[in-house]
């Protein structure tokens, strides 16, 4: 009580009276100007004490800037030279001290060892909670028998439930490290494996030498920990391969519908992505010299943009060269490879050869853990982005008149035009529906590749094997296509690695068409000979 | 084509190879007229592209298979013939190693691997750039042929093909010298591969071989088989229905075909003096096309005319004005197959056959 009316005067009239009060308020304080055995004792003390301005001047003895003079006052001096009272916290006018007396107090590694437990400690009751959590962890895996009276205080009168359970883990973790009996280590390794994580994993692995029944109890928590990761580890590859499906997804749906409807493979399909990219970029230039403020609306913009821009170009490809190929598919097929090349070549002398520097908006960044998955939000976002992007394009060909159309010529071409249906016209639409919609996978490929003029060329095969192995026939074809082409993918990728897995996938593909010659989906009817 | 067209055409591809090759062997350095090794490495180069081009017109214009992956058959025999050349350098390499390549000192292989053994024998190495651009074109045409794949179809798996041949053999672990490839090579047949007289004789060799297949090309298309091939080409169902079988008459002119392009690959390997993964890109296989297409599909002699133009172009392209072929070529592309679907060869024709009828009209 005294001790505490006589800290409550310090903190009030410390400034007035930091010379002149000189009744410590800890006796560790006094501890620290004498031997290295002398220091770490008083480190420990006061790392318990709960004084105040504790943990400010064991982080000044630790950079050597704990000073003492020669009627063993404490000050912390700063770069500049001037002094603050270690005790009170007060700062000290430079003429009040003998400055000739001053010397610092030296540390070793012993004495380091201590502060950094108390420290490590101290922390544990700071009132910033994200401090506290941190301290939590760190205890967790100092595993240190020693922090156990303060992990006790700690649990006792730590108040948000996510971090006492983190101290609680910490304590476990320190249990297993001291020699308490075998029934609080049973109830601690429990408490471990309900952790879970990689840490909690390499506390259970580091039991080999405990007695029997506790290295038991570890084995067999660990053992069900990584039939969770491996668990997880599924999960996570079906997510990646899901996220690479939806990227193939939209690069190959405007493939798919242009084939399905006009029989005529588009080369310069993977130019159209490539176009909606670098709109991405010049939309991006536009922001970050007019507007850097509204930089994350970009990507909202561009998407129209890229689809009005790609989907111009497709309409020009459309009228300017393939109408002149019509019942030529291999002919169109050249033509618009060779238009392929152009554009590269033009995109690479307007922008340059290299790659061009699209970013990230702040909403896209970033990650989050979900269970054992790491999900980053650009990721999670192309993923929503596709699934929009197939619901509308499906709405397309269901709901409207050119959808309606669209299939009509895709079943029967004759007969369409024969109702009176302008194939022409939807030909040209469609060509230029399925270039807009490149241009938009393009925006989402921006996110997550380099945009160079070779952009394209990188998906154009993969789009292609997702349209092989779909079919035609609709849309949902393609979307199994790119789904298991990206699941199929990644699962390989870990297993034959990256280049290997793609080859395998190729050739299980020719295996695959040895089946099914027109995809999973194929036209029916009369349409599959002509 | 005529005979007569036909016997003009080995003349000249031998008759100019002969000339630039005796000129250069036989004329001092100083001399205006001397061609230069590169010239005479060039031509060959030429010839060789021919080759190729000789090997996609006789399945796209006579079977109707669009191959966009044809250049693949050619780099495998490219391959054989550069294994070949690397065994032949023995320990003339930079790590000195009698037996292993430098890349698989330098990537600490122990041994040979064991499909490297037997290719210190220039005649297997010739045998391996025929037989194995023919196995693999047995496998994959007897899987898709058999499982009636056509059309567009088939052009994109033949893409597909040479896409995953260009991966693997860019990985080291393939023991093909990865992204490098295999070069510095020194000797042929136990000479100098740099001497002019060994340029000249592999420039002889290409025409005459070219030649060789022009015969067999036009035997083939020719022959009862050829007619069939044809009529397959044109309607495939309606010759099935016949009695035929399409994929059989595919799958034997298909092989045939890659063995001929693997031929052409292993000798444009000693020419250019190196041969790595990137032969393998699929634009190689379309531009290899787009020769067959300004040439003339179909006439076997206009691929020829049209490999060594277009490769002209390039180079002169690519010495003059680098960043405007990407644009040449692409015209290319468009203009060919709108405006000359019958390519060089196509328009001459037409107007022989014009000034024909016109003769016949007039009188």
């Amino acid at each position: 009580m005294l001790r505490a009316a006589l800290l409550l005067l310090l903190v009030l009239f410390g400034p007035l009276a930091a010379r002149a009060e000189d009744a410590p308020a800890n006796p560790g304080w006094s501890l620290l100007s004498g031997s290295y055995d002398d220091l770490r004792h008083g480190v420990e003390e006061l790392a318990t004490s709960g004084a105040p301005n504790v943990a400010t001047a064991l982080d000044a003895l630790m950079a050597g800037q704990l000073v003492v003079d020669g009627d063993s006052h404490l000050f912390i001096q700063a770069d500049d030279g001037s002094l603050v009272d270690a005790i009170t916290g007060a700062p000290v006018g430079g003429d009040a001290v003998d400055a000739d007396t001053l010397r610092p107090i030296r540390v070793n590694n012993a004495v380091r060892r201590a502060i950094e437990a108390a420290l490590g400690n101290l922390r544990l009751f700071s009132t910033d909670p994200a401090i506290r959590r941190a301290a939590a962890d760190a205890v967790f895996k100092a595993r240190d028998a020693a922090a156990l009276p303060a992990l006790d205080r700690a649990i006792a009168q730590e108040k948000d439930s996510s971090i006492r359970t983190a101290l609680q883990q910490a304590r476990a973790a320190a249990i297993l490290a001291g020699n308490a009996p075998e029934a609080d280590r049973l109830a601690a390794v429990a408490t471990i494996a309900a952790r879970g994580d990689i840490d909690a994993r390499s506390v259970l692995a580091s039991l080999g030498d405990q007695p029997a029944t506790v290295a038991t109890a570890a084995a067999t928590a660990l053992t069900s920990l990584d039939r969770i990761a491996q668990l997880w580890g599924v999960l996570q590859s079906v997510y990646y391969g899901v996220s690479l499906g939806s990227v193939l997804l939209l690069a190959a749906a405007g493939l798919a519908i242009t084939f399905g409807v006009m029989g005529v493979i588009n080369m310069a399909h993977g130019e159209m992505v490539m176009l909606g990219a670098y709109t991405t970029y010049v939309v991006q230039q536009f922001f970050r010299d007019h507007a850097p403020a509204l930089f994350g609306l970009s990507l909202p913009i561009a998407v129209p943009l890229a689809f009005i821009v790609a989907g111009a170009v497709g309409i020009a490809i459309e009228r300017g060269l393939i109408r002149f190929l019509y019942g030529r598919p291999l002919e169109t097929l050249l033509a618009t490879w060779g238009l392929s090349l152009i554009l590269q070549q033009f995109v690479r002398t307007i922008f340059g050869p290299s790659n061009r520097e699209v970013g990230t908006p702040d909403w896209m960044s970033g990650a989050f853990q979900l269970g054992g998955l790491t999900i980053t939000w650009n990721r999670l976002i192309i993923i929503l982005f596709a699934i929009v992007v197939l619901a509308a394009l499906m709405a397309v060909l269901r709901f409207t008149a050119l959808g309606l159309q669209m299939r009509a010529v895709t079943q029967n071409r004759r007969m369409a035009a024969s109702m009176g249906i302008r194939t022409p016209w939807i030909d040209a639409l469609t060509f230029g529906l399925g270039s807009g919609v490149a241009g938009i996978a393009g925006v989402a490929l921006s996110q997550i590749d380099n945009v160079s003029p070779n952009l394209g060329q990188g998906y154009i095969i993969d789009s292609f094997m997702v349209v092989v192995f779909g079919g035609v026939g609709n849309l949902w074809g393609t979307v199994l296509g790119a789904l298991t082409l990206g699941v199929v993918n990644k699962f390989l990728e870990p297993i034959a690695g990256a280049v290997l897995g793609k080859i395998a996938v190729l050739v299980l593909l020719i295996l695959f068409i040895q089946r099914r010659p027109r995809g999973m989906f194929p036209l029916r009817g009369r349409a599959v000979e002509s | 084509m005529t005979r007569g067209a036909t016997r003009v055409a080995y003349a000249l591809i031998i008759g100019i190879a002969v000339l630039i090759a005796g000129l250069n062997l036989a004329l001092p350095e100083t001399s205006a007229l001397h061609p230069s090794t590169f010239v005479m490495s060039l031509t060959g180069k030429y010839l060789s592209y021919a080759i190729l081009a000789l090997s996609v017109d006789l399945v796209w214009g006579f079977a109707g298979i669009l191959s966009l992956g044809h250049a693949a058959f050619f780099a495998l025999g490219g391959y054989a013939m550069g294994m070949y050349l690397m065994r032949q350098i023995g320990g003339r390499g930079v790590y000195g190693n009698a037996v292993l390549p430098d890349f698989m000192v330098f990537l600490n292989y122990k041994s040979l691997p064991w499909y490297w053994h037997g290719f210190d024998m220039g005649g297997f190495a010739i045998l391996m750039a025929i037989l194995v651009p023919g196995l693999i074109a047995l496998i994959f045409g007897w899987l898709t042929f058999r499982s009636r794949v056509s059309g567009v179809y088939l052009s994109i798996i033949t893409q597909a093909l040479t896409y995953a041949l260009l991966l693997a053999f860019f990985r080291n672990d393939m023991g093909f010298g990865g992204n490098n490839g295999l070069t510095d090579f020194k000797d042929m047949f136990g000479l100098k591969l740099q001497s002019d007289a060994v340029r000249a004789g592999l420039l002889v060799a290409t025409a005459i071989i070219l030649c060789l297949q022009l015969a067999l090309a036009q035997f083939v298309v020719r022959s009862r088989f050829g007619k069939v091939l044809i009529a397959v080409r044109d309607t495939e169902s309606r010759t099935r229905f016949l009695g035929y079988r399409p994929e059989s008459y595919k799958l034997v002119v298909w092989v045939l075909s890659a063995m001929m392009a693997g031929i052409g690959g292993a000798l444009y390997v000693p020419q250019v003096g190196i041969i790595n993964p990137g032969e393998f890109a699929p634009g190689n296989s379309i531009e290899a096309v787009i020769w067959v297409a300004v040439g003339g599909r179909g006439t076997l002699i206009g691929p020829i005319i049209g490999a060594v133009i277009v490769n002209l172009g390039k180079t002169w392209f690519t010495a003059i004005l680098p960043e405007y072929w990407l644009y040449a070529l692409g015209a290319l592309f468009v203009l060919v197959t709108i405006f000359l679907p019958n390519g060089i060869l196509g328009l001459l024709r037409a107007r022989r056959s014009g000034k024909a009828e016109a003769r016949a009209v007039a009188p």
